[in-house]
């Protein structure tokens, strides 16, 4: 499943999308974000018939993801964002 | 003093309904889905997986108290006494407040699984417009979830925005689908995406001298835009379905569907019971797993 985390408003699309047929819930992206975006929960909130754990984008920290995700996201040079990059099945991406 | 008279247009009917064709003492499971969410109150009960009583009411301002009203409204269509439900699924955006479920699953889950069931397996894309957020979803043929997206930031384009707009114009918000259309020809969307500056647009448009049918159609256009980029995002795939109160609005509906390019599919069901429809299919399966309520 592509779960989509985030909002649309008028300055823009700020979503994160985890797809959770490939992420197997090891919690590198949790610790690699600086502004404590992810969280892995024992069992994927949105598919409760299926027991596995999954990363998700906390609840209190999606709708402000342009202001969390702004430190790394500087306007020049953009280096690889942390989750991205530590998520080795590739799980992560994001809208912007 | 004179006696405040006041008329809300936006209040909407509040139903309940009973199958009469089934007899909940013939049920194994008794299942019910309370969803709680910030416009309006679902209850469904469900025995063995099919539609046995609901309630559609509006949300109080106290989340533990609409859930049970809900219930209690819905229980009051049929004779079965409350403790034979076997187990309750609350869900919406009160689901943490619904003090006797069982538990919890997230309302995308719940819809997927409530448009599987109310309008068929061949559903793949649901839209629900709720009171204050927006979700899309594609689901597979056993209403499980593969992709979705919320707005739950923004009122543009939810219900809440449509209940401002039939207050500010003083239309009964049953009649606005069709009093937009009273046109003479199709004026431009309001530009404002936000509730509020689309208010203070409307407001400016009906000095303008635009009648209030011109207003509701701009406004109604600016609303399937809004709710149209949002679908883009997750992409259409055939069939496509539509929850939630506004999908009882054809004023934005008949707009949204030339964008979307397909037609919706159509049920006898209320629209607006879906997510409580998939919460109790969501506890009927847990049942059947032995994963019920320890009694």
């Amino acid at each position: 499943m592509l779960a989509n985390y985030g909002y649309k408003d008028a300055s823009g699309d700020f979503f994160i999308t985890i797809d959770t047929d490939i992420c197997n819930g090891c919690g590198d992206c949790v610790s690699a974000c600086p502004a404590d975006i992810f969280e892995v929960m024992d069992e994927d909130p949105n598919d409760p018939l299926r027991d596995e754990p999954v990363a998700v984008v906390s609840a209190d920290k999606k709708k402000k993801l342009k202001y969390e995700c702004n430190p790394c996201k500087p306007a020049s040079e953009r280096p690889p964002l942390p989750c991205v990059e530590a998520c080795k099945a590739g799980a992560i991406s994001h809208s912007w | 003093m004179a006696e405040e008279k006041k008329q809300e247009f936006w209040r909407w009917t509040e139903s309940n309904w009973k199958n009469p064709d089934i007899d909940w003492k013939d049920a194994k499971f008794v299942t019910s889905g309370i969803d709680v969410g910030s416009v309006s109150s679902q209850a469904v009960i469900m025995t063995d997986g099919e539609i046995f009583a609901y309630g559609n009411m509006r949300t109080g301002s106290d989340s533990p108290d609409s859930a049970r009203n809900a219930l209690k409204f819905a229980m009051e269509a049929t004779d079965m006494p409350e403790d034979r439900m076997d187990y309750c699924v609350g869900t919406g955006y009160g689901r943490v407040n619904v003090p006797f479920a069982d538990r919890t699953i997230t309302e995308i889950a719940c819809h997927a699984r409530g448009a599987n069931f109310i309008y068929g397996p061949e559903v793949r894309t649901v839209l629900d417009i709720g009171g204050q957020d927006i979700k899309a979803i594609q689901c597979d043929e056993k209403g499980k979830v593969t992709n979705f997206i919320m707005n739950d930031k923004c009122a543009a384009g939810t219900g809440r925005g449509m209940e401002v707009f039939s207050d500010l114009l003083g239309v009964p918000i049953n009649y606005v689908g069709d009093r937009s259309f009273d046109v003479k020809e199709e004026p431009q969307p309001v530009s404002s995406t936000c509730v509020v500056y689309a208010k203070s647009e409307a407001t400016s448009l009906l000095r303008k001298g635009w009648s209030t049918e011109e207003v509701l159609a701009a406004y109604c256009s600016a609303m399937a835009d809004r709710i149209y980029s949002l679908v883009e995002r997750v992409g259409v795939e055939p069939e496509f379905a539509v929850t939630g109160g506004l999908a009882k609005n054809r004023g934005v509906m008949d707009r949204l569907m030339p964008m979307v390019g397909l037609k919706r599919m159509k049920t006898k069901w209320d629209t607006q019971i879906a997510g409580g429809v998939g919460a109790a299919l969501f506890g009927y399966a847990l049942c059947q797993k032995g994963k019920g309520r320890k009694k």
